[in-house]
């Protein structure tokens, strides 16, 4: 079987720093992994890496064992740190958009999210609250019917009610063929969701292991281990 | 509401055992279908693929069983679920006593506090 996401050996480096090194990941279809780590760690580093949008300095990464470029963009549905959504949009206009642009978008599913959420279609970017609008981006990026989605922090700045939502949205999302990856240091909070985590460490592992097998090992939540490995 | 899951313990053990609570309580009774695994996780807020090992240890447990194009079931066998009763109450019951212990009362004294707690309800 092929591995959705292998990479043998990447490392970054940006001038004398060294932003990832040595990373060696094999990640399965049907996933839900998180990828957690302290500001610096190189969470974002390797999220750029794996989209295509950053060269690594050695290694390589394979999506569906292809290397980044035009054909693995197709299959990756990536939220972004920040928006790159036109702020003078309306929701309506930004679903044309995603249709234009993403074969695989589905617009039914996000109108259906977008009603579940009292998002009107003639609403506009500018005029929403920060939290809204990380809500119409995720459910923008999950309206997709992509391989690998990628999410950096997507729960960072909305309220609980909403982090609900979207932690529901990602389960009732789940197919066996596709895997989400999602970064964030909220780990309490999605830790229920998840698969198996990624530590990372000064742009290296510091370990790949599933959530029970860490709780049955060291009696503890990922969250209360994060903490004890992480202590400054 | 998810559902009401421990820390610092595996997921799955802790989701196999609410799911054994809701059948011997009666929530699902004996040849009821229950919800998909999708729905289940989505309810519980748990990663799907966890709540799908768990329907199949309680598979194994030969408490539930799949039907191939139907779905997934609760047993018909009421024997067993009563066996899976008992069972969960024999281990309430020796947490209980062993708590009991430690606060210095031996079984029979467990008892008859037991006992007058009752009286004392049934006045």
């Amino acid at each position: 079987m092929s591995y959705l996401i292998e990479s043998n050996h990447l490392c970054k480096k940006f001038g004398n720093k060294q932003a990832l090194a040595d990373i060696n990941l094999r990640i399965e279809r049907g996933r839900i992994i998180g990828l957690l780590g302290p500001n610096g760690s190189g969470k974002s580093t390797l999220i750029k890496i794996i989209n295509g949008l950053m060269m690594p300095t050695e290694g390589e990464v394979f999506i569906d064992e292809k290397k980044p470029g035009v054909e693995t963009k197709k299959i990756i549905s990536y939220l972004p740190e920040r928006t790159y959504l036109n702020e003078w949009m309306k929701v309506k206009e930004l679903l044309d958009y995603f249709e234009d642009f993403y074969e695989d978008f589905r617009r039914e599913r996000a109108i259906t999210m977008l009603e579940n959420l009292n998002i009107g279609l003639d609403d506009k970017l500018k005029t929403m609250s920060k939290g809204t609008k990380e809500k119409v981006q995720l459910i923008l990026v999950m309206s997709r019917d992509a391989d690998l989605y990628i999410l950096d922090e997507p729960i960072g700045g909305v309220d609980p009610a909403a982090r609900d939502y979207i932690l529901r949205t990602i389960i009732g999302n789940y197919n066996e063929n596709a895997t989400v990856l999602l970064s964030t240091h909220l780990i309490s909070d999605i830790e229920n969701i998840l698969d198996e985590v990624i530590f990372l460490q000064y742009g290296q592992i510091r370990f790949h292991a599933s959530v029970d097998e860490i709780r049955m090992k060291e009696g503890k939540s990922v969250d209360q281990l994060f903490r004890e490995v992480y202590r400054c | 509401m998810a559902w009401t899951l421990d820390a610092d313990r595996p997921i799955y053990t802790q989701l196999v055992e609410k799911i054994q609570m809701d059948i011997v309580s009666g929530f699902y009774k004996a040849g009821d279908k229950i919800p998909p695994v999708r729905e289940l996780a989505t309810e519980a807020a748990v990663n799907p693929n966890t709540m799908q090992k768990a329907l199949a240890e309680l598979e194994r447990l030969g408490l539930l069983y799949t039907q191939r194009t139907s779905g997934r079931f609760v047993t018909e066998d009421e024997e067993m679920i009563n066996k899976v009763k008992e069972e969960m109450a024999s281990k309430h019951i020796k947490v209980f006593l062993e708590n009991m212990k430690q606060l210095g009362y031996d079984v029979e004294e467990t008892i008859s506090v037991i006992k007058e707690l009752k009286r004392e309800e049934e006045e």
